[in-house]
């Protein structure tokens, strides 16, 4: 309605907008600032200030210098038990999640329905009414504090999502396809290469991006299952805080908060539309 | 085609059931798995919960005295109270906000999806971040009040982060500057879904804009403002890392939540029978949420079937 008696009404719209999206960005704004100041700067006033001059030098103590629980080797080796813990579980997951999706829509067998409304319960079901189980599971296979065993719980748990999205996603394919190629004498490994796989791309980004961002901020599982150097990034950045609660050194976590965050921020920014049709696909549960 | 292998001279016929073996596996072995974990865990953890478990799982029976020792404690009661209104204030100021910027973006204005962008990317961050940003941005010594009071303001006071009656209040503004992008996403998709036709109708009877949204618009957005509401009252109810970066639960036990009462009752005091009886507890608060809204679905759906 770019109607002249509106104009009034929309400046006032476009004032709100912009204000609040000001208010969504400045936590990022201010820690982005705060990761390029000293930590004497920042003791000098407040976290929320304009760097006199630019020091990248936090980044460096962040991501290899600084020390947590006697051992400084910055974030680094978090970050990369973060990407052990997240990679192989994104890709296990969604793979699995792919293949199940596509045995309870199309290829259908006796029990899928009830197993199906089994598994798609996980995404209700509380975390804290596993905890005890699988820390007894990990301590049995010889798994816990491991990064193998985090794998192992994110691939399981993560099943109830994936399956929900790809048979969500593969119902709508025609079954007169499916059975057309059986006829053929394609089998179920088959149909599912040649011809669920081609047709899975969008779905497979919005599974991968979903399940990759809440691995990989997951904090629960990975304190209470892991513990010093095997602690993923998120348990490591909560043991940072408390490791130098008496001297904060702000320039240095900020600058390993945006480290932290970077992963998962850059998978937002490139696969934004995926990651909203995750978020809503999600809801419609 | 498919017995052409079978006919084969010296290879003796394989059972369809072991031919189909490899099938058989791959579809029930990750299904069973997920299923399994969910049902067997679950009976477990109920199971403990009547038991006198405490540093190891034991055998036993002592009935409810778990879940009577958990709901007498005090830690327990705040986190009750905490959950009851942190869950309501955040659910609808977070409904509310996501309403209104889904009313302003839907608005046709220039830089819809940056704006949209913007309000969204929060929710790619662990609440870790969010946590761990917003109790230095609120830290009155370092936050909002110290620049303020460094400008010249020297009375401004914005101490709820140390103030007990107060501090769950900055859970609630962290958990909405996290997810009200999510409730805004789900209305903008509700409200550009709204039949144009109805609204040109409207338009034509002379309805202005404001009387366009509250009688037609509005009202047609209700079972997406259901869903917005469950799924984020599941999230309140199982909140854990948001607090135990922002405020770990302080000052004292201000800012508890039954998530928190869980993992202390489990992995710090090692009763394993009163944590497992509050986890319970916690699935019991969820089921008094989706049990109903399963309901409401399905009488929803059969009423779409009929029409």
């Amino acid at each position: 309605m770019p109607d002249r008696s509106f104009a009034p009404t929309r400046i006032l719209i476009y004032l709100a907008v912009f204000l609040i999206a000001a208010a969504w960005l400045a936590p990022l704004v201010v820690v982005v600032l705060n990761s390029l100041r000293t930590n004497e700067e920042i003791a000098q006033g407040s976290m929320i200030g304009w760097p006199q001059h630019l020091s990248w030098s936090n980044y460096a103590a962040a991501w290899s210098g600084f020390c947590v629980a006697e051992t400084c080797a910055g974030i680094r080796p978090y970050m990369l038990n973060s990407a052990l813990v997240t990679i192989p579980a994104t890709i296990f997951s969604t793979l699995l999640g792919a293949i199940a999706g596509y045995a309870v829509s199309l290829w259908r067998f006796r029990g899928d329905n009830w197993i199906y409304g089994i598994v798609t319960l996980g995404l209700f079901l509380p975390q804290q009414m596993r905890l005890l189980p699988w820390t007894i599971v990990l301590r049995d296979i010889g798994l816990i504090n491991t990064l193998t065993g985090l794998v192992l719980i994110h691939t399981i748990q993560g099943l109830s999502f994936t399956t929900l999205f790809c048979r969500n996603y593969y119902v709508a394919i025609p079954h007169e396809l499916i059975r057309a190629a059986r006829i053929d004498g394609a089998g179920f490994f088959r149909i599912f290469w040649r011809i669920i796989l081609p047709l899975s791309g969008p779905i497979l980004i919005v599974t991968v991006i979903w399940q990759f961002t809440h691995i990989w901020n997951e904090f629960l599982y990975g304190v209470t299952f892991t513990t010093g150097q095997q602690q993923p990034v998120t348990a490591a950045l909560i043991a940072l805080s408390a490791a130098v609660a008496d001297i904060p050194q702000h320039g240095v976590q900020s600058a390993a908060v945006i480290i932290a965050a970077l992963p998962t921020l850059l998978i937002y920014l490139l696969g934004g539309k995926y990651f909203v049709r995750g978020l809503t696909a999600g809801a419609v549960k | 085609m498919s017995n052409a292998a079978t006919m084969r001279p010296g290879r003796p016929a394989l059972p369809e059931w072991v031919r189909r073996l490899p099938e058989y596996l791959t579809i029930w072995v990750p299904l069973l798995l997920s299923a399994a974990h969910l049902v067997s865990f679950s009976l477990w953890t109920i199971w403990i919960s009547f038991t006198p478990s405490t540093l190891v799982p034991v055998a036993g029976w002592v009935g409810l005295r778990n879940y009577t020792a958990v709901t007498a404690s005090r830690n327990w009661q705040i986190a009750f109270d905490n959950l009851l209104l942190f869950g309501s204030a955040f659910v609808l100021l977070s409904a509310a906000t996501g309403l209104i910027l889904a009313i302003l973006l839907d608005q046709r204005i220039r830089g819809e999806n940056v704006l949209r962008s913007i309000f969204l990317y929060p929710l790619a961050v662990s609440f870790v971040v969010t946590g761990t940003v917003w109790s230095w941005l609120l830290n009155p010594g370092l936050g909002i009040q110290k620049l303020v009071h460094d400008l010249g303001w020297t009375s401004f006071k914005f101490d709820w982060l140390i103030d007990r009656d107060m501090a769950i209040w900055t859970i609630v503004i962290a958990a909405i500057w996290q997810s009200c992008g999510f409730a805004m996403a789900l209305f903008l998709a509700g409200l550009r879904s709204v039949d144009p036709d109805i609204i040109k109708a409207a338009q034509i009877d002379g309805a202005g804009p404001v009387r366009t949204y509250r009688r037609i618009i509005l009202p047609s957005l209700w079972p997406i403002t259901v869903t917005v509401v469950v799924i984020q009252l599941q999230f309140a109810i199982s909140t854990f890392d948001l607090v135990r970066a922002l405020t770990n639960g302080g000052p004292g036990i201000a800012t508890q939540l039954p998530a928190l009462v869980v993992y202390d009752l489990m992995f710090q005091r090692s009763l394993l029978g009163r944590g497992a009886a509050a986890a319970v507890l916690m699935l019991l608060i969820l089921l008094a949420v989706l049990l109903p809204y399963a309901a409401w679905r399905y009488i929803q759906r059969r009423r779409g079937a009929h029409a």
